[in-house]
């Protein structure tokens, strides 16, 4: 038992992280100017090189985890900055996460969670500024139709996965360019964009559907965070204790023998993308009413595609998607401090999350890397279809 | 000794393969009516939007783009155009309602109700006022120009596909090839070793695509979201590391200087539009023409296709599957790295950050427009590359009323949706696509 665990799941995502962490590591070092100026005479003085390195990685990573969890320079509700910034983050990451994961769950490959973040943030954006609601209704309406937004966007996949095999990956990813063609043209549009019609921007939400702030005025933090939090707990019952998730997983689990057993598979499709999109288009309703307050072009930036490595990172359990939100949001949160006290680009943090999931995903790797013992960890995403038929 | 061609002459393995694309598949009546609908509505978008709803004018299209040689202009008149071409895109589309055509006429049809929708729409645009005109050889060589990317990574998704290897990664190889063409070739001094430097890294991110989806087995979808993820970080971090800081230094390589072909170059319309181009175009010409050959008539194409088709199959004749994959990958990869180094040393030089933007996605999109085949990848990418063109001309002409660009650029999404969906004939992936093999 005890053996089995050292091999298994956790011990592989903890290497992954470690791994992705020295990798890092080896980057900064190599982008880091006085290094590379050590490294010039490494033949008289080798060690300089590797003592610049190191400061550059210790004062890096240092500023990560200022920037991220707790910076001692900071007092007062300041000192809580860092973690409403990680927050902040997570709360999109959470949701489109659970997006991804349930569809995942389903055996669909949901890339379209882009395009369903924008479609939601739309309609909630549209209601937010154009309805004269009291204040609390106002909110509510605003993310319902953030979520029908993206039910729409998401259910659209699922119906043409049903009813013509159209495989969703493809469909995905040209829904995910329609939406942003589809904002474009809106963000032109009299009504719609902002006046004096300058910039490509909406007009600004009403302050009766903003997401109050939980922790004061002064920190970014809002309760679109304890929505994420709450849809989590959501899929969680959805797949462990209602019949409509047991039909879902089975569907996920083998379709022909789903359909044996008398399952609409799909409807469950279609429910499963519709559930998928509404989670994805809350995210988007969440980012208009709790964060800019307006649809600009990169409202979605990329938290459709990092919501993937989340899923993966999570293993596509709700729980594990908190954690693996709140490590890359951590991770989104830190790097703007790294950034401006040791200029090594935010863009660092990309290359780390993308190996991470590289190295969970491939955990046959990771054992031989770190020569762990042959454990429990399934590869992640091995609960897909392979291929584009089926 | 070649297994294959000694026992059983080219008949065991693809004998399987080609009896599904000999076979002519039963129409059914649903497509045909949603086809026949779908070609009513475009004839009559192309009547009342473009026909009645134009202005005055007459539409001259004129076939210039530089040459030595020019064709006269021709001049149609801005309303009775497009009531025609409607016209016959409604009869078309009432044919396919009352009989139906065969369905591998359907890349013709699909062919003319374009060309008729957007020459009708081309004649509105320009009806605003009198004089408006458009140059068809300017449009067709940034066609041309848009379409090249695509068509490298379109080529690079179909000889991965062929052989059993979805290639999402397409974006993240040509991003890295974008990238180390311009480092390259600024380090070196040299364009040509930008070039190279570029097919050696999109080489290297599919030879990492191979050993991650062949010898660990990783979801191939999984992995090249994720190949993706870590070129846009990698890439943006070397440009803000190396290239922001020292401009002159790591990211100053000049652009590919076109090399028109003596000759070929003057002839009117083919001379400005294909001959005139820098190397990598070139490169391409000689790509699409070798892939085609490859892998229809040579043993190593019919192996690729075997091994796409029936992995287990083509082992037992004594294929090496496994080696045929990584060859078939690491050299896509190469022809993906291309196309980024087109978009950084070919057209603008310098690198920028995710300066792909999303092409390699589009490149993906069009392999399976083009039906995994590399002729039909190149027609889909043209396509594609055409909209594109269009929807920069149309903000510079004189329409009788607003065209909202962003619905142009929808079209090609669109319309691949409603290929994946089926609408306009049947779509078969290689059977292994995507399927590791033990």
């Amino acid at each position: 038992m005890k053996r089995l665990r050292w091999g298994g799941t956790w011990l592989v995502t903890v290497f992954a992280v470690v791994g992705a962490l020295v990798v890092g590591a080896v980057l900064i070092a190599i982008g880091d100017a006085r290094t590379r100026d050590a490294a010039t005479y490494f033949f008289t003085y080798p060690w300089d090189t590797f003592t610049e390195a190191g400061y550059a990685v210790r004062d890096a990573y240092v500023a990560l985890v200022q920037g991220a969890v707790f910076n001692p320079n900071l007092s007062g509700t300041a000192a809580l900055g860092p973690i409403s910034e990680t927050l902040v983050n997570a709360t999109p990451l959470i949701l489109t996460g659970l997006a991804v994961a349930l569809s995942f769950r389903v055996g669909l490959f949901n890339i379209g969670a882009q395009g369903q973040i924008i479609a939601g943030a739309i309609v909630a954006a549209y209601v937010g500024f154009t309805f004269d609601l009291p204040v609390g209704l106002h909110l509510v309406v605003a993310l319902v139709g953030g979520i029908l937004g993206g039910t729409l966007w998401g259910g659209i996949v699922g119906w043409l996965k049903a009813r013509t095999g159209a495989h969703e990956v493809i469909t995905t990813i040209m829904l995910n360019y329609v939406a942003i063609n589809l904002l474009t043209f809106l963000l032109g549009l009299e009504g719609f964009q902002r006046p004096p019609y300058g910039q490509a921007i909406s007009e600004s939400v009403a302050a009766s559907a903003r997401l109050p702030h939980l922790l004061g005025s002064s920190l970014r933090v809002h309760l679109g965070l304890l929505l994420a939090l709450a849809a989590a707990v959501g899929v969680w019952w959805l797949f462990t204790r209602s019949t409509l998730g047991f039909r879902l997983r089975a569907v996920g689990a083998n379709p022909d023998a789903a359909r044996t057993a008398g399952m609409a598979v799909g409807r469950l499709q279609i429910a499963a993308m519709a559930m998928a999109g509404g989670l994805a288009g809350l995210a988007g309703a969440s980012q208009v009413l709790g964060v800019t307050g307006s649809v600009t072009g990169s409202v979605a930036g990329t938290i459709g595609f990092d919501a993937i490595t989340v899923a993966l990172l999570g293993r596509n359990n709700p729980y594990g998607v908190i954690a693996a939100g709140l490590l890359f949001g951590g991770m989104r949160a830190g790097s703007v401090q790294m950034q401006s006290s040791t200029g090594v680009p935010v863009d660092l943090v990309g290359v780390l999350q993308a190996l991470v999931v590289l190295f969970i995903a491939a955990p046959a790797l990771v054992r031989a890397v770190f020569r762990l013992k042959p454990g429990g960890a399934k590869a992640v995403g091995s609960e897909l279809a392979a291929g584009w038929t089926r | 000794m070649d297994p294959v061609s000694a026992q059983t002459p080219p008949v065991a393995v693809p004998d399987a393969v080609v009896v599904h694309e000999r076979v002519e598949p039963v129409i059914g009546v649903r497509r045909r009516v949603v086809t026949g609908l779908l070609l009513v509505v475009v004839g009559l978008v192309t009547v009342l939007g473009w026909g009645f709803g134009s202005g005055t004018g007459d539409a001259t299209f004129r076939f210039g783009g530089g040459a030595a040689i020019a064709l006269p202009d021709l001049t149609v008149p801005g309303t009775t155009t497009p009531v025609l071409l409607g016209a016959v895109v409604l009869a078309l589309g009432v044919f396919q309602l009352v009989r139906g055509f065969r369905l591998r006429r359907t890349p013709v049809l699909i062919g003319v109700t374009l060309a008729c929708f957007v020459i009708a729409f081309l004649a509105w645009a320009m009806s605003g006022r009198d004089g408006g005109s458009i140059d068809v050889v300017q449009l067709l060589q940034s066609t041309v120009f848009l379409a090249t990317p695509l068509i490298l990574g379109a080529l690079a998704g179909v000889l991965g596909e062929r052989s059993g290897v979805v290639n999402v990664a397409i974006e993240g190889q040509m991003l890295t090839g974008a990238f180390a063409g311009a480092l390259v070739a600024t380090l070196a001094g040299s364009l040509g070793a930008g070039v190279v430097g570029a097919v050696l890294a999109g080489a290297l991110v599919g030879w990492v695509l191979a050993v991650f989806a062949i010898r660990y087995q990783v979801n191939q979808v999984i992995l090249g979201v994720v190949l993706n993820a870590a070129a846009l970080g990698f890439t943006g971090w070397a440009y803000k590391a190396l290239m922001q800081t020292n401009t002159e230094r790591y990211n100053s390589p000049g652009v590919l200087e076109p090399l028109p072909i003596p000759g070929l170059a003057d002839l009117p319309v083919v001379g400005p539009l294909l001959f005139r181009a820098n190397v990598v175009v070139y490169l391409m010409y000689v790509l699409i023409v070798a892939l085609q050959v490859v892998l229809f008539r040579t043993r190593w194409g019919l192996r690729t296709r075997a091994v796409g088709e029936h992995p287990k199959a083509a082992a037992t004749v004594g294929i090496p599957v496994l080696r045929v994959r990584y060859v078939n990958v690491v050299v896509a990869g190469g022809m993906a790295g291309l196309a980024g180094a087109y978009l950084s040393i070919g057209t603008i030089g310098p690198f920028t950050e995710n300066m792909s933007a999303g092409k390699g996605f589009i490149a993906l999109a069009a392999v399976i427009f083009g039906r995994w085949s590399p002729k039909g990848a190149v027609g889909a990418s043209l396509l594609f590359g055409f909209f594109a063109a269009l929807q920069t001309l149309v903000g510079i002409l004189p329409t009788p009323g607003a065209v909202p660009s962003s619905f142009l650029a929808m079209l090609p999404y669109l319309a691949t949706i409603f290929a994946v969906a089926g609408f306009v004939g049947r779509v078969r992936p290689p059977a292994a696509s995507g399927e590791p093999y033990p």
